[in-house]
């Protein structure tokens, strides 16, 4: 199903400027693989080892996936899926 | 007095680290001196680099061309990341009191404590030392709108710092923030915006926010210029102690930001020659209801993972800690700890300060003092070291805290009733 996934100004150069994409996915996991199938300069950025690197993150509906299921989070049709860096606030 | 005045610069004593470019933490790629904060390979957090002073250093008169400076942190402006002098406009934020407190060490069992009372500044925290560095950066790259997501006391900075500037502010906050800092930040004319949400909901919208209008965000886009901020109270440290270091330092710990930069600049006067010895044993203070770092620390993990908060501790209530890697790396380096203390132990710490030294702290004093008192207990601390313990900010702003814990006698206006009422020195009341 079609997600939206809302992607951070430092990463824009990975996706030609674009601030969304919409993809398909029925987990955050799929989601981000098919964000890397359109934007391949995008996988070395986020993702380390199969997870996510450790300044990254991931929320859906504004919900950290860290509390959710991580990776295997379901999304459904319409949700929208944020990637933000991990380094601000304090 | 105004917060700059400049520094004596005789040929012999010209010095100047000069910061050179912003550079990630984690693979070392340099972005120019802008207001970016995180590296677009790794997403790593960037801090800034500084080069080497252009002469030597000679430590004696680089200690007397500090000593000769203003009495605020702008004392320090040679090891801070600034092109030029700070605004003329800018708060006097530092050079905050450090109070021997031999009654709280005579409890504790310890031989020489220290407290460091940064409530004693402008907006009574520490949050006025990181505004004034990130404010007097941001005025230099042209900015004209200051703004931060705010657990309180930065909120209070903010404003009150965009107003003395004459700039525009914008202030996040959780909507269910303590009622005196509410207060205490639209005061200054801000545009105050409560969120619905807790710390990290803010932090998140922030970050948005930032990314999308060209404001100076000082804990998002200017952190690396902030945070540099907090090195001014490990300076104040040393140089009040005699140009001496501590053999402990206990601090707060929320995103874990002033934990990390204390250390961080200690080690630069390490490296310059201004200090002998090594860095001090660092333990870091959490609430219970808000402990990722604690709790990673217990666990010896190296990452955090995040928590909901749930304490008395607002100040501290940050579930999402960006800086919580560096500070658990810091904390096992120096043979140190990040503890964690529960709500009763936080009101119970508040009440101990306040009785042995008259220092009334808000809630996350509270923490580190409780958390120092645990270390003590314990005995994790030798009797004979030198603690200093960072008291970030003022009692007054969490007031709730001090409710029903001391007893007031009411009494009529007769001399009877006093005598009957209130019991003497050393005594307890009937």
């Amino acid at each position: 199903m079609p997600v939206v996934v809302k992607i951070p100004t430092q990463l824009r150069a990975a996706t030609g400027g674009a601030a969304s994409a919409t993809v398909e996915g029925a987990t955050v996991g799929e989601v981000l693989d098919a964000l890397y199938e359109q934007f391949d300069d995008l996988r070395d950025r986020i993702a380390d080892d199969g997870g996510l690197r450790r300044f990254v993150n991931v929320y859906i509906g504004g919900e950290d996936i860290r509390f959710l299921d991580g990776l295997d989070t379901v999304v459904g049709d319409g949700d929208e899926v944020t990637i933000l860096p991990a380094v601000a606030g304090g | 007095m105004s917060g700059f005045e400049p520094l004596p610069q005789t040929p012999a004593e010209v010095f100047h680290m000069p910061p050179e470019s912003l550079t990630c933490k984690e693979c070392q790629t340099k972005y120019p001196l802008e207001a970016s904060y995180v590296c677009e390979r790794c997403f790593g957090p960037l801090e800034v680099a500084y080069g080497s002073p252009a002469a030597g250093v000679d430590p004696g008169a680089l200690r007397r061309r500090i000593q000769a400076g203003p009495q605020s942190l702008w004392r320090y402006r040679d090891f801070l990341p600034l092109e030029g002098p700070p605004p003329r406009t800018a708060l006097p934020a530092g050079w905050t009191p450090l109070l021997r407190a031999d009654r709280l060490a005579e409890r504790l069992g310890l031989r020489e404590l220290w407290i460091k009372n940064d409530a004693a500044n402008p907006t009574h925290s520490f949050k006025d030392r990181v505004v004034a560095v990130a404010l007097a950066r941001a005025i230099e790259l042209g900015f004209e709108v200051l703004a931060c997501a705010s657990t309180g006391n930065l909120a209070n900075a903010v404003a009150a710092h965009a107003a003395a500037a004459g700039l525009d502010s914008y202030v996040f906050i959780p909507a269910d923030l303590e009622e005196p800092k509410v207060l205490a930040t639209g005061v200054y004319g801000t545009h105050l915006v409560a969120i619905r949400g807790n710390y990290d909901d803010v932090n998140r919208l922030c970050t948005e926010v930032s990314g999308e209008h060209p404001w100076a965000f000082v804990n998002i886009n200017m952190r690396p210029y902030y945070s540099e901020g907090s090195k001014t109270i490990g300076f104040e440290i040393a140089e009040q102690l005699g140009w001496e270091l501590p053999d402990r330092i206990v601090a707060p710990v929320a995103s874990g930001s002033l934990f990390t930069k204390v250390a961080r600049g200690l080690e630069q006067w390490l490296e310059l020659g201004l200090l002998d010895g090594e860095l001090p044993t660092m333990n870091g203070a959490q609430a219970a209801g808000c402990s990722p770092v604690a709790t990673a620390f217990a666990a010896g993990h190296d990452v955090c993972r995040p928590v909901k908060p749930d304490t008395i501790a607002k100040s501290l209530a940050i579930g999402n800690p960006a800086d919580g890697p560096y500070a658990l790396e810091l904390a096992r380096r120096t043979g140190g700890a990040v503890n964690a203390v529960d709500d009763d132990e936080i009101r119970a710490g508040i009440k101990l300060l306040a009785e042995t030294t008259g220092i009334f702290t808000e809630t996350a004093g509270g923490v580190t003092v409780a958390v120092l008192a645990q270390l003590a207990e314990r005995g994790e601390i030798d009797p004979d070291e030198r603690v200093v313990a960072v008291i970030t900010g003022e009692g007054l702003k969490t007031i709730d805290c001090a409710r029903d814990t001391f007893e007031t006698y009411e009494i009529d206006s007769t001399y009877d009733d006093f005598e009957a009422s209130v019991p003497l020195p050393g005594t307890v009341a009937a």
